[in-house]
């Protein structure tokens, strides 16, 4: 018997049942959450915001994956990484408008994610995450060798166009609205991902894999889904990066930007709503604002890890679910 | 009096490097029986259970159920045919509430494949009256809220049983179903078993010698990954190589 090896999904916040109590905190949270993309470009810079909700985005499907399917994936740069290259390529050079780019970007990740989890499903625990670090590593070189990508370059001053041919994207807060509205339309999807048949699935594979295949779950292909959904919404992520920073680059395919994510959701809270958002927000913000220190960033960042990891295991929003005692 | 077999094997064997766990077994359980596998400790009742529904995939040796060869068939196939085992660990969503825990499994029986990620979990509320009327027959009524892992153990094999029968399967197979019960559960949960044996077929794995004596039809005893004997409770505990086997095991 296949020994579920799969992330032991550390402490699962607020271990119970939702209740319709749950149901409506989490409502509040989401016009909270509304709230703040309405309000926060007032004080904010929006480029800024942009960055905090693209790797935000990028953190819930990675989360969907690891919080929720209990699958560690090394590679998720790949996703995100393609996506952002096939967006910039199709902006610059085809001539896409910004939503088929993205659009196009997005279809190329879901491919890739069904190419790659098919090959890596067929192992557990750690053997999946090693397969699918390889195949993102495979991705990099790609990236790196192909001619349309730029090579060291990259793919650089796309235009960012004019949303269906008509509004223009130049201005920073204009683009800001797309970005809050794919990034809000993301997470209400993953929400919903997550509390649908399908995800109540998805749990019970988690909690007791065994037990799912011998109700008669086809497992495999159920951590498929989820790996091609999770791929999907990483590219999502990606995709729009690209049109928002102009720029696609190796640092989008590079090991490091799969590390990251894992970073974030860490600190976040794996396994919670609305912890990658949290997350991405420490990282990003210390990325921006600790910048001026620059390589020491890497240090404080990584003694902000381990601190995370010995202090609340269950990271930010995790720790905070425990306190209130209800999931978030 | 031609015999109405609804599982059978030949030869079946399993190796791990070199040990022999299960050696030609050949098990014939007919439809509509409940028939006992019984013998002492690492006498391969557990490979052979694994062995049936596809856990593990046998050295030599092929499994027919219904007429079917599902020899080569994957677990969750198998237990789509209506073939569906429970575990000597007691197998249950641990993080799942007890109606969840029985609603997984209503799920899978009445939506099949559930890749609807778009759709609302309301949609599962519909099974909740049939979920209520599995969990009232294992009487569970008051715990239906509870999370499994919370459960006391002979409540957790209760809640597995009911989850088992959800699927509506026409075979059950019970991996030591009163394994670490208290007295009293042991009771109920044999009440249990004959009830919804009615209309359906058992193979258990059991140690209690009283209970496989009152509840089994037949009983084949397994010593060393080898048949041994085979029969009634009568026929199978007069049975010299039974006892030599037994008292063996408990003295050597």
């Amino acid at each position: 018997m296949a020994d579920s090896a799969t992330l032991d999904a550390a402490p699962i916040a607020a271990a119970r049942p939702e209740s319709r109590d749950d149901r409506a905190l989490h409502r509040k949270v989401f016009i909270g959450i509304a709230v703040l993309l309405v309000l926060a470009p007032l004080v904010l810079y929006p480029v800024y915001l942009m960055k905090v909700l693209c790797f935000g985005l990028f953190a819930l499907a990675f989360n969907l994956l690891l919080g929720y399917g209990g699958l560690l994936s090394f590679g998720h740069a790949a996703y995100f990484g393609m996506a952002s290259y096939i967006s910039a390529y199709g902006a610059k050079t085809l001539g896409f408008t910004p939503e088929v780019a993205i659009l196009a970007g997005t279809v190329t990740a879901a491919i890739l994610g069904l190419i790659f989890g098919a090959l890596a499903i067929r192992r557990q625990g750690i053997y999946f995450s090693m397969i699918t670090l390889a195949l993102a590593q495979m991705a990099f070189f790609f990236s790196l060798q192909a001619k349309f990508t730029g090579g060291e370059d990259g793919i650089q001053a796309v235009p960012r166009g004019d949303l269906f041919g008509v509004i223009s994207l130049a201005d920073d807060r204009v683009m800001y609205a797309l970005v809050a509205v794919v990034f809000f339309g993301g997470l209400l999807l993953i929400y919903r991902i997550i509390h649908s048949p399908f995800g109540q699935v998805l749990k019970a594979i988690r909690d007791n894999e065994n037990r799912a295949v011998s109700l008669g779950y086809r497992v495999n292909q159920y951590k498929l889904a989820v790996f091609v959904l999770s791929a999907t919404l990483a590219g999502l992520a990606g995709a729009t990066k690209a049109i928002v920073f102009q720029l696609a680059s190796l640092t989008d395919v590079h090991w490091s930007m799969s590390g990251e994510v894992v970073l974030m959701t860490l600190v976040g809270g794996m396994g919670t709503v609305f912890g990658p958002i949290v997350g991405a927000l420490v990282i990003v913000t210390m990325e921006t604002y600790l910048a001026q220190f620059g390589a020491w960033v890497t240090i404080i960042q990584g003694c902000v890890f381990v601190l995370c990891v010995l202090l609340f295991r269950e990271g930010i929003v995790g720790l905070v679910a425990r306190l209130i005692r209800k999931p978030l | 009096m031609a015999r109405d077999v609804i599982l059978a094997t030949e030869g079946l064997t399993k190796e791990f490097k070199g040990f022999r766990a299960v050696s030609e077994v050949a098990l014939q359980v007919e439809r509509g029986t409940i028939h006992a596998l019984i013998g002492p400790n690492g006498a391969g009742k557990t490979t052979c259970f694994n062995l049936l529904t596809k856990f593990l995939q046998p050295t030599a040796g092929s499994i027919r159920y219904k007429e079917r060869d599902i020899t080569g068939m994957k677990p969750a196939d198998v237990a789509r045919l209506g073939l569906v085992r429970s575990f000597q660990i007691s197998a249950v969503f641990p993080h799942f509430s007890v109606m969840e825990n029985v609603r997984i499994a209503l799920q899978r029986r009445h939506h099949g494949d559930s890749f609807d990620f778009w759709r609302p979990e309301k949609v599962l509320r519909r099974l909740n009256d049939e979920a209520l009327a599995l969990v009232e027959a294992v009487g569970l009524t008051e715990f239906r809220d509870t999370l499994a892992v919370e459960l006391s153990y002979g409540r957790k094999r209760a809640l597995e049983i009911a989850t088992t029968l959800a699927l509506d399967p026409e075979m059950l197979l019970l991996d030591e179903p009163m394994a670490g019960m208290g007295h009293e559960d042991v009771e109920r949960t044999a009440q249990l078993i004959r009830r919804v044996s009615k209309d359906r077929t058992i193979l258990m794995v059991e140690h209690n010698l009283s209970v496989v004596a009152s509840l089994s039809d037949r009983i084949t005893v397994l010593a060393r990954g080898q048949v041994l004997a085979e029969g009634d409770y009568a026929t199978v505990s007069k049975d010299p190589r039974v006892v030599e086997a037994y008292i063996g095991a408990g003295h050597a």
